[in-house]
């Protein structure tokens, strides 16, 4: 019994470990999150109906998961707007930082949590290999900061609302909401480590190079925000498909756009 | 009465060991370090344990209790639940000489891998508190090797022969962004040193009793600088198309 209970922490195994807290908790969290928005996502894609309202009942207001928005009417049904354009925001996420490390843990039980073992007999290559992608995520961020204008413009659509044959700025529910997402992805893009390393993060000697005041206020500006990167992360996913679920409901005339302004 | 609890510890070396265990009083302010002290004293004189400060400083009492690497210098008794005993063992990632000690002689031979210090010739040897902030975080290490003996690459994937560990992560990170060094390790980061290895899963960051930012500030970074050198399309045609803009080692 003594015997067994020391050879416990000297094997491996998947879930094997000797603490005594909730480990499991956190990568159950995290799979049941990132697994739910990706269902969601991927069903909303395909859906390609109910993703904008327009005038003249409305403002023009977009769901951020077809912005830009690119009809191509030749284009099979099921590739919808959303479908051509996910890929950069999916391998934006997919390739961050943060999320690598919550999917590794949660799906690829690489480690499940920390001091708790691993299935044995695989061969791990960690991001060497078949993971040499995860190198490509400052493309993507440059692809992101392109997304950002875009849904900023989408915002200011959201807020020229017709009146009496012409336009009156407004503000509703779904402006809000269209506001809220973008200011989150924004505060999401701008935490990026990629980001942190172009802005300053590659200088050493700042005093040694041109503009190094600035890019060491940038690069500091940066790290503050990189900080919480796993809650901005989180807060703007949650956002981003709530936006899309917002418009959603009232594009298809369950909920009514309450106009504020 | 004064209360008691129950400690765990692992009794054995190299050939086996069994957990064995002992009773001790708990006093007020308690840490896993003193009960091991008093099993010492008054159970097993011959328990082999390795403390120098006593005071988090050293880095030389990590042990793994209930489950989890921390120094026993450093970890109140009072927080484990009163009743439920405390299990002690020695760092699993490194192989057992006695007891609640292990050989972590491999870290010093990784450490041997990295060059040192090479002061850049070209400026006064001048720089700013701002600059130096960067580096100071990874001088707080006090080698404990915790986040060597917990992160999965060394523990559960035994790469010892192709990846140099968090700890050495941290220190190539106080060279290579230090205003006045001149050296480039950024190939030993890909090669020697195995970065690509490493998951980013942070578990070196939760153990660090320094609270050094491992992940965020150092390995993270070091990856972004061996992307630039190795992996960047754009930046590899640059280096092509104009060798002369290949940047300064230091800059
Ligand atoms: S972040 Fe990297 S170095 Fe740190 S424990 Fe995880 S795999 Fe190891
Ligand atoms: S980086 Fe932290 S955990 Fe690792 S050896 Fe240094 S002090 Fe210990
Ligand atoms: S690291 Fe997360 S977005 Fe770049
Ligand atoms: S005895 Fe020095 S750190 Fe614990």
């Amino acid at each position: 019994m003594m015997a067994e209970a020391v050879l416990a922490n000297r094997r491996g195994g998947l879930g094997r470990t000797e603490r005594r807290d909730l480990w499991w908790a956190g990568p159950l969290a995290t799979a049941l999150g990132l697994g739910g928005f990706v269902v969601y996502a991927t069903f909303r894609a395909l859906y390609n109906t109910d993703f904008r309202v327009v005038p003249p009942d409305s403002a023009y207001i977009l769901s951020p998961f077809y912005s830009p928005l690119i009809v191509l009417p030749w284009l099979p049904p099921w590739v919808s707007p959303a479908i051509l354009i996910l890929w950069a925001p999916g391998g934006f996420r997919l390739t961050c930082y943060y999320y690598r490390k919550a999917y590794y843990r949660a799906f690829f039980l690489d480690p499940p949590a920390c001091a708790v073992g691993e299935a044995r007999g695989h061969d791990y290559r960690g991001e060497t290999r078949l993971f040499l992608f995860q190198n490509l995520h400052r493309y993507f961020l440059y692809l992101a900061l392109i997304f950002l204008v875009i849904l900023s413009i989408d915002v200011v659509y959201a807020c020229i609302w017709p009146a009496d044959g012409g336009k009156t700025f407004g503000i509703s529910v779904g402006t809000l909401v269209l506001g809220t997402n973008v200011t989150l992805l924004t505060l999401y893009t701008f935490s990026c480590h990629s980001l942190r390393h172009l802005v300053g993060g590659n200088v050493d000697c700042f005093s040694c190079v041109a503009m190094g005041q600035l890019r060491h206020g940038l690069w500091k500006n940066v790290s503050l925000l990189n900080k919480h990167h796993m809650f901005w992360a989180w807060t703007s996913l949650f956002m981003v498909a709530f936006a899309d679920f917002y418009v959603w409901m009232i594009a298809s005339g369950r909920f009514t756009d309450l106009r504020i302004l | 009465m004064a209360e008691t609890m129950t400690l765990e510890i692992h009794r054995g070396d190299t050939a086996g060991g069994e957990l064995v265990s002992y009773t001790v009083p708990s006093t007020p302010g308690m840490v896993v370090l003193d009960a091991v002290h008093f099993v010492q004293a008054h159970h097993a004189p011959d328990l082999a344990v390795r403390w120098n400060c006593k005071a988090g400083r050293c880095g030389s009492c990590g042990a793994e209790v209930n489950g989890k690497p921390r120094l026993m210098c450093m970890d109140r008794v009072d927080k484990y639940p009163a009743g439920e005993p405390i299990t002690i063992r020695p760092m699993k990632t490194f192989p057992v000489i006695k007891d609640l000690v292990s050989d972590v002689s491999w870290n010093f031979e990784v450490n041997k891998k990295i060059p040192a210090f090479k002061p850049r010739n070209d400026r006064p040897p001048r720089f700013s508190q701002e600059e130096a902030d960067r580096v100071q975080e990874f001088r707080k290490c006090i080698e404990c090797f915790l986040c060597q003996n917990v992160c999965h690459v060394l523990r559960d994937h035994q790469r010892k022969e192709e990846f140099g560990g968090p700890r050495f992560f941290v220190r190539v990170a106080a060279l290579e962004m230090h205003p006045l060094d001149d050296g480039n390790r950024t190939g030993l980061l890909k090669q020697d040193l195995g970065i690509g290895f490493c998951n980013i899963t942070k578990c070196c960051t939760e153990v660090c009793p320094e609270s050094i930012h491992i992940t965020d500030n150092a390995i993270i970074p070091l990856k972004e600088r061996v992307v630039d050198e190795f992996y960047d399309p754009i930046k590899k045609l640059f280096r092509i198309l104009m060798p002369q803009s290949r940047p300064e080692a230091g800059d």
